[in-house]
């Protein structure tokens, strides 16, 4: 194909995506709910869409969610965080020792201090030295395990009922919500188990009920960085940064200074993300407690292609599955999900007269479901490996769609531009 | 060329000494004597036992920083040595525990299958790579978190000898697997005998894969098609170098080393893979490929100063000094160390451009045009 038939295409294909984007979406959610209506009926199971598994779910995405955001803000910057593990750790620690001293609130902006902290190292060390951002940010996460481990084994003594790898319990939790009225329908509506309504009602339910003003005030940062990062001069410089540095540079865009922006609240948001660990789920701070979420919060920004909403939905994914995980007896439906959702594919790429890939998806869906028929239970493990392999089959069935801005990773110099 | 070389070593030394500095500070701040407190290290780790104990932490990290180095030298970074080394020595440790072979031959075949399944494991980032595009960062940190739920499910399930028990493991290794030790070295030197340690005999074979390294990558057309990669990809694609290729070899040799990491602790010492068989040698050993610059002697100076901090530390818990300081050392010493390396690198490429264009002042022709 030539450069300018391709062209032509896009130009054709840009309206009427458009058109369609909003109520796609729609659909797509609606057909998700009522293939997972279709297999609790077959599974005799409403664990699924059980208001307290949605509830879990909730609290377990916010915490991928916040490092995804703050992996938004760099990258958007132009700058690869691989570092938002080790800014996470820094989150929970401190977020845990303001906790404990002060109350939750003050760990909630301690921790997200304290991810900002490390996030103006990798800022100095990146942007100020232009070493490899990788390499950094590898740095990062090494430094910040390891300098959270000393402050642990120094502040966390004994007498404090901590200890070297744990912190005392904080003082208070954050208080949470239901939503008035609409919380008490949809658990009405949840508990009569009608087919499909009810499941939908279940989730509604879920996130409706005993929500942490913390998750509130966490979710509302999607829309708000969308605005921040898509509609404002600032949002534009900070993106113009990290598309192509020298361009914007000789329009007289702060670069340096729009990538420090944007490495300082890539690490303010994943330490707010550790905080939220500490103050709203665990109420300690434990070694090891953040599990590599860091780096599952970079995976869902790339799964989501760089976009506020995007990411959310990636971190959901990985969020509801650690929350069926949690919740045992729910695991094994969702082999007969997977067998579905293989084979909606399938029929989507016949549709498409794509007959190779509709083969694949439709051999890997006789297998799900031979799986699902011939067993009783999916051991555990399988379930938590389950949101990386979707990740990398989203990344490699969908790597022409994601776009990372196009300066990402460059080692930009001050005045370097010809 | 001597000038040269020490502008190499002046960015690690400033480095370490920054790193130093900033731990005296920590250590200063919770009210410790700094020089106390390295004194001590210094002296704890003067005992055989202390350099063996030294050498075996160093091993599995100099290998592991190879792994690393190899993807490093085209600029590609596999993050996933972490997971390549867990699952591989799992199958390894399998493999060597369920048969019983003559002894060389025993080991070999441990050592194949734990190549053979680091090198599945990261080829898989690899064809992604090749094939869809994926970023071997992303892909890699996802086969990390697959890799231990494969380890789980299969230590679970199928390899363990007995699923009941708090710490689960594969059959242990017969004899004839076991690599014997080498603390023979010490009294053939002169010195006392390590004791309570034996200085494991893969620091052999860790030794073979460094010569391998710098051979691959300084003595082959290989080699240097993975550094012209690195350097330039477009003028060694023009040049005929395939780039998907590259990848996927580098990959390859990349994640057979990396199976290699777990064992010198499984053939020397617990003879078989447990659940608390270590972790963090992968994403430590990124620390030493950065500290050694992927220069193989450089990496085992790196990984054997990682190996006296982790045993010296021990010595600071007994005097009730937080010996998490060293990790603090760690950290700022990786970061500085880079940071060290790039301010070097444009001072010799701004005194080079400087004295070119001295060179090139008194030349006939308009000024620069010898340069372009």
């Amino acid at each position: 194909m030539t450069a300018e038939t391709r062209d032509l295409r896009v130009e054709n294909s840009v309206p009427k995506q458009r058109l369609s984007g909003a109520r796609k979406y729609v659909l797509f959610a609606v057909g998700g709910l009522f293939v997972l209506s279709v297999v609790q009926l077959f599974e005799g199971t409403n664990q699924l869409t059980a208001p307290g598994t949605w509830g879990a779910a909730l609290r377990l995405t916010i915490p991928i969610m916040l490092a995804a955001l703050g992996g938004l803000y760099s990258e958007r910057s132009g700058v690869i965080n691989i570092g938002l593990e080790g800014m996470m750790i820094a989150g929970t620690w401190f977020g845990a020792w303001a906790g404990w001293q002060y109350g939750p609130w003050a760990g909630v902006w301690l921790g997200l201090a304290g991810g900002a902290l490390f996030g103006l190292i990798h800022a100095i060390a990146t942007v100020t030295f232009a070493v490899d951002q990788i390499v950094s940010g590898v740095a990062i996460n090494i430094l910040g395990l390891g300098s959270m481990r000393f402050l642990s084994s120094v502040l966390y003594t004994a007498d404090t009922g901590g200890g070297a790898t744990q912190s005392p319990r904080i003082q208070d939790f954050i208080g949470t919500f239901s939503v008035p009225l609409l919380s008490d329908w949809f658990n009405a509506l949840s508990d009569k188990g009608w087919f499909f309504l009810s499941d939908v009602a279940g989730i509604f339910a879920g996130v409706t009920t005993g929500v942490s003003w913390l998750t509130f005030w966490a979710l509302l940062l999607i829309p708000l960085s969308w605005w921040l990062l898509w509609r404002t001069a600032w949002g534009l410089r900070l993106r113009s940064a990290g598309e192509n540095p020298w361009a914007a540079e000789s329009l007289g865009v702060p670069v340096l200074r729009m990538k420090y922006w944007g490495v300082l609240i890539s690490g303010a948001l994943a330490g707010l993300g550790g905080a939220y660990l500490v103050v709203v789920q665990a109420g300690i701070y434990r070694e090891g407690m953040t599990a590599g979420r860091g780096f599952i919060g970079l995976g869902a920004m790339i799964f989501g292609n760089y976009n506020p909403f995007g990411l959310l939905a990636g971190a959901g994914i990985f969020g509801y599955s650690d929350a069926l995980r949690l919740r045992q007896n729910s695991v094994h439906g969702i082999l007969l999900l997977i067998a579905i959702g293989l084979l909606l594919l399938a029929l989507y790429s016949l549709m498409k007269k794509k007959w190779e890939p509709a083969g694949l998806q439709g051999v890997f869906a006789l297998l799900f479901f031979i799986w699902w028929f011939t067993t009783d239970d999916v051991p555990g493990q399988i379930v938590t490996a389950t949101p990386y392999i979707i990740t990398l089959l989203v990344l490699s069935l969908a790597t022409q769609r994601l776009r990372m801005p196009a300066a990402d990773g460059a080692q930009y110099r001050k005045g370097e531009a010809h | 060329m001597i000038k040269k070389i020490g502008l190499a070593l002046l960015a690690p030394a400033v480095a370490l000494a920054f790193a130093v500095g900033v731990a005296a500070l920590a250590l200063l701040a919770v009210g410790v004597n700094p020089a106390e407190a390295f004194g001590l290290m210094w002296d704890f780790s003067r005992t055989s036992t202390s350099v063996a104990s030294m050498f075996n932490r160093a091993i599995p990290l100099y290998v592991s920083a190879v792994a690393v180095a190899i993807g490093f030298q085209m600029k590609l970074f596999n993050i996933g040595v972490e997971g390549q080394f867990a699952v591989a020595a799992l199958f390894a440790g399998w493999v060597g525990g369920s048969i019983a072979l003559w002894a060389p031959l025993h080991i070999i075949v441990i050592i194949l299958a734990a190549a053979g399944v680091g090198a599945i494991w990261a080829g898989i980032a690899g064809i992604l790579k090749v094939t869809r595009g994926v970023n071997e960062v992303v892909a890699t940190i996802m086969l990390n978190f697959i890799g231990f739920s494969v380890i789980g499910f299969f230590l679970g399930n199928f390899f363990s000898v007995d699923s009941g028990a708090l710490n689960q493991s594969t059959p242990p290794l017969q004899p004839s697997g076991q690599l014997p030790g080498m603390n023979w070295v010490f009294t053939f030197l002169g010195f006392s005998e390590p004791r309570g340690t034996e200085l494991q005999g893969f620091l052999l074979i860790a030794v073979l894969i460094g010569i391998g390294y710098h051979l691959l990558v300084w003595k082959t057309r290989f080699g240097f098609e993975l550094r012209a990669s690195g350097m330039n990809p477009g003028a060694a694609r023009m040049s005929g170098v395939n780039p998907k290729k590259m990848i996927l070899y580098t990959m390859l040799i990349s994640g057979g080393i990396a199976g290699m990491v777990g064992l010198s602790t499984m053939l020397g010492k617990l003879h078989a893979y447990t659940q608390d068989f270590p972790r963090m040698l992968g994403f430590t050993g990124i620390a030493v490929a950065l500290l050694g610059r992927n220069n193989a002697v450089g990496m085992a100076f790196g990984a054997l100063l990682f190996g006296f901090m982790d045993r010296s530390a021990l010595v600071l818990d007994l005097n009730d000094i937080p010996k998490e300081v060293v990790q603090i050392i760690q950290g700022v010493v990786v970061l500085a160390v880079v940071i060290a390396y790039e301010v070097v690198a444009r001072f010799i490429k701004n005194r080079e451009i400087k004295s070119a264009s001295e060179a090139t002042k008194n030349l006939p022709g308009q000024p620069g045009e010898a340069l372009a």
